[in-house]
């Protein structure tokens, strides 16, 4: 594909970047961190770019200061889930906004299968489109 | 190398670092406790020379800078932590210039299982500033062979080696403790650097140190109350459960409750206007009706 050489899934931020490293990771946590937003850590082996509901490693870390308590955890969750999708994401408490304000993915399988476009046909001939994830083929904990 | 890197201006380290003058207010803000702060000077003049050492190639590692405060109750093992965690956040040995103070509740959990997880949160917590373990000999009950207490000790070890550069730990208690759990835990012992022992104050710096709290509260001790307080000291240290510092800002919290209560009667009953000088003057009478001048606690229970 023209859009996305890698082959690999983009979802959030900088995935059409080569994989972050532990000092960029460090800086964007900085940068989450003298915002004051809540940094966690959530990990899946379903690649559906709208499967939103990832699950958690750990409970957010609210009361932090420095960046190395949460790359301790990213390193942890990397490796309990060294095969599966990992992101750390960043949740502003201002009130109004109230939500995630970064997402990116700091760990990914070392093999992606992709998607592949599935056809239904519905009434009158319309074909309706989605795509699915060949990963998603097999049961949860043996995809990757 | 060349002649240029060969030098390095320590005048512009100490200058750029601001070393002194958090030095300098250490003497200022604590009465007494010459030993330690001549210790924490050395350990400023230490790290100062170590980080030179690394600018120039000459050192490669990281100095270990775990260290252990003992000594009685307030006899300001805390405050001086607080002042540790800036000298070394000021010459960049911490990122952050933070404390986390803990004891074991915070550490040891309830149940198996429990304890990894809230050792882990804490030293999380502490990453990039200093941690601060008070009474930490209570970590290690011998008396117990399945307490989680030493569960703890081997998460903080492990993180005291793998994270030197994230954490400093800092632990506190009484000394004869201290060496107990230090001798039962040698691991603990040979990783940390500086120990740093804090001796007991005597009467005239207990009473140096009632004049700066009165101070710092915006409270005036008349010349009276001072003989008074110089009684009460003597008294009180002879006591059961001293504790140094503390006990000086005990006695002073209830003689502004007595203070209070005077000057609320005093006003009921129209005796006198109160003035300004009145509202933060302590009088030899708030402290002469403390019961540790009747024998303390234990006089008043027989």
């Amino acid at each position: 594909m023209m859009t996305n050489p890698n082959g690999i899934v983009t979802q959030g931020q900088f995935s059409f970047l080569p994989p972050l490293t532990d000092v960029q990771i460090t800086a964007q946590i900085n940068y989450a961190l003298g915002k004051g937003w809540a940094l966690s850590v959530e990990y899946t082996d379903d690649p559906h770019p709208r499967n939103t509901y990832w699950e958690m490693f750990g409970a957010p870390m609210f009361d932090l200061v420095d960046p190395a308590g949460i790359l301790m955890e990213i390193n942890n969750c990397r490796k309990t889930f060294p095969n599966y999708y990992i992101r750390v994401m960043a949740f502003s408490s201002v009130r109004g906004v109230e939500s995630p304000t970064m997402c990116y993915i700091v760990n990914r399988p070392k093999n992606e299968p992709g998607f592949g476009l599935v056809r239904q046909e519905t009434n009158g001939r319309n074909i309706r489109y989605t795509i699915h994830s060949y990963a998603t083929d097999k049961p949860e904990g043996e995809r990757y | 190398m060349t002649a240029k890197t060969d030098k390095i201006d320590i005048q512009a380290l100490l200058e750029e670092s601001h070393i002194n003058e958090v030095l300098d207010k250490l003497d200022q803000d604590l009465v007494g406790l010459v030993p330690v702060k001549q210790r924490i000077r050395e350990i400023a003049a230490y790290l100062l020379i170590t980080k030179a050492r690394l600018q120039l190639g000459i050192e490669a590692a990281k100095p270990s800078l775990h260290m252990c405060f003992t000594g009685n109750p307030g006899t300001g093992k805390t405050t001086v932590a607080l002042k540790m965690a800036e000298i070394l956040h000021r010459l960049g040995y911490i990122r952050q210039n933070h404390v986390v103070s803990v004891t074991r509740d915070d550490l040891v959990g309830q149940y198996i299982g429990h304890t990894a997880p809230k050792t882990k949160e804490v030293i999380k917590k502490a990453m990039g500033g200093v941690l601060f373990i008070d009474e930490a000999y209570y970590l290690y009950k011998p008396e117990n062979e399945r307490d989680y207490g030493q569960e703890s000790i081997e998460i903080l070890l492990q993180t005291m080696e793998n994270h030197r550069d994230d954490l400093v730990v800092i632990l506190a208690g009484y000394q004869d403790r201290m060496g107990t759990f230090f001798k039962s835990n040698p691991g603990m012992s040979s990783r940390i650097a500086h120990h740093v022992d804090f001796p007991d104050y005597d009467e005239n710096e207990l009473l140096e140190i009632t004049k700066l709290m009165a101070d710092s509260m915006h409270y005036n001790l008349d010349k009276p109350a001072f003989d008074a307080m110089k009684d009460y000291i003597q008294k009180r240290k002879l006591q059961p459960h001293f504790a140094n510092a503390r006990s000086i800002r005990n006695a002073l919290d209830r003689a502004r409750l007595r203070q209070a209560n005077r000057l609320f009667n005093d006003a009921i009953t129209h005796k006198k206007d109160t003035t300004a000088a009145d509202l933060s003057l302590i009088t030899e009478v708030d402290i002469r009706a403390s019961r540790v001048f009747e024998g303390g606690i234990e006089a008043k229970k027989t």
